[in-house]
């Protein structure tokens, strides 16, 4: 049997698929150095209204964030239809605020505790008299930096 | 064909398939998002202890109602015509003493802009979209000031110069040279933007 024997012609080479790891490995680094873990799960509906003067968050440590919006269905019967105020994975009332506000800036280092913002992340369909209370709230914990976190767009959409 | 010396070559075949279920994985979990919004201060509790007495004419008071119908100095006002009234009464200039303003100068309407304060009160019953619209609308009004004022002193837009001064890329030496670009005309035009508080009924 000769090394070089000719291979027989008619058949179709197959297709090399050894650099398919490499690529899928590329695809896997850009997704992993992108990823941000979501750290709780939304239990109230959020769309976000939308702004065109926005500014954006910086630094996700230096982040508090507060959910407010209707109730998600599942969650309708517990706790009805009027929107909600979620603080970390739980449903809580505008009273609840201040002491969460504390708790997670004591969970930050000291020297980012003065620095903080509290993102709000309000449904659009959300009634001001609750976020009045939010802010009250705030205010009292002396937590006055805030960004009423919204999209990107023409904020006329808003108002149909 | 004979057994060769070295060890035998490592099936790789099934590692696009671990690949592929890691990336799934990935894939699923990202969320790919920078937050933005709109920047506020809220004014502290306690209030001032020196009381300062404000002159009405310098106060532009917009309300809300649950309807979401805009109050713009006693004057029902079309969302769309805030912008250019809130404008109008931040470079009225009333006393003269602001240089660069472009305003009427109108006797009833605000002194000068850093005396000039926009008030904003809403209903209870108002929708957050509104609430965000009308603010946007008047950030916008203290932006196109100031990207006036900046085009004009810095050839560069004052919205680009405070992105690039946050931005946590710059390098510190550029950020300080920024940070007294932003805080001029920052002065030039400070934002008074206070919040009442919601009225009950």
């Amino acid at each position: 049997m000769s090394k070089f024997a000719k291979k027989k012609s008619g058949e179709l080479p197959a297709v090399s698929t050894a650099s398919l790891p490499d690529i899928v490995f590329m695809l896997l680094f850009f997704f992993m150095t992108v990823t941000v873990m979501k750290d709780s799960s939304l239990k109230v509906k959020n769309e976000l209204p939308v702004a065109s003067e926005i500014k954006k968050l910086e630094k996700k440590e230096r982040v508090i964030t507060i959910f407010v919006g209707k109730p998600n269905r599942e969650f309708e019967k517990t706790y009805g239809t009027e929107p909600k105020i979620q603080l970390n994975d739980k449903f809580a009332s505008p009273s609840e605020v201040g002491d969460y506000i504390l708790m997670e800036r004591a969970k930050k280092s000291q020297d980012l505790q003065n620095v903080l913002t509290t993102s709000l992340k309000i449904d659009k369909d959300a009634n001001m008299g609750l976020i009045s209370d939010i802010k009250l709230e705030l205010r009292k914990v002396n937590a006055l930096k805030v960004n009423y976190t919204t999209g990107k767009g023409d904020a006329f959409s808003n108002i149909k | 064909m004979g057994r060769r010396a070295g060890a035998p070559e490592v099936n790789a075949g099934s590692m696009a398939d671990i690949a592929f279920l890691l990336l799934i994985f990935f894939l699923v979990t990202t969320t790919i998002e920078t937050d933005a919004g709109l920047d506020r201060m809220l004014p502290p509790i306690e209030p001032p202890e020196t009381d300062v007495i404000i002159k009405e004419k310098n106060i532009f008071q917009v309300s809300i109602n649950k309807n979401g119908q805009l109050l713009a100095d006693d004057e029902l006002t079309d969302l769309k015509a805030l912008r250019a009234k809130a404008i109008a009464f931040l470079e009225n200039n009333g006393d003269g003493s602001c240089s660069y303003c472009k305003g009427k100068k109108d006797p009833k309407s605000s002194d000068n802009p850093t005396k000039a304060i926009i008030s904003l009160k809403n209903d209870r019953e108002t929708k957050y979209s509104t609430y965000i619209t009308v603010q946007n609308e008047l950030v916008a009004a203290y932006n196109e000031l100031r990207n006036r004022e900046s085009m004009r002193l810095f050839n560069r837009k004052f919205t680009d110069l405070e992105a690039e001064y946050l931005n946590p890329e710059t390098s510190p030496e550029l950020k300080e040279e920024l940070k007294e670009k932003v805080k001029r005309i920052q002065d030039l035009f400070p934002q008074k933007l206070s919040e009442a508080e919601t009225s009950s009924n």
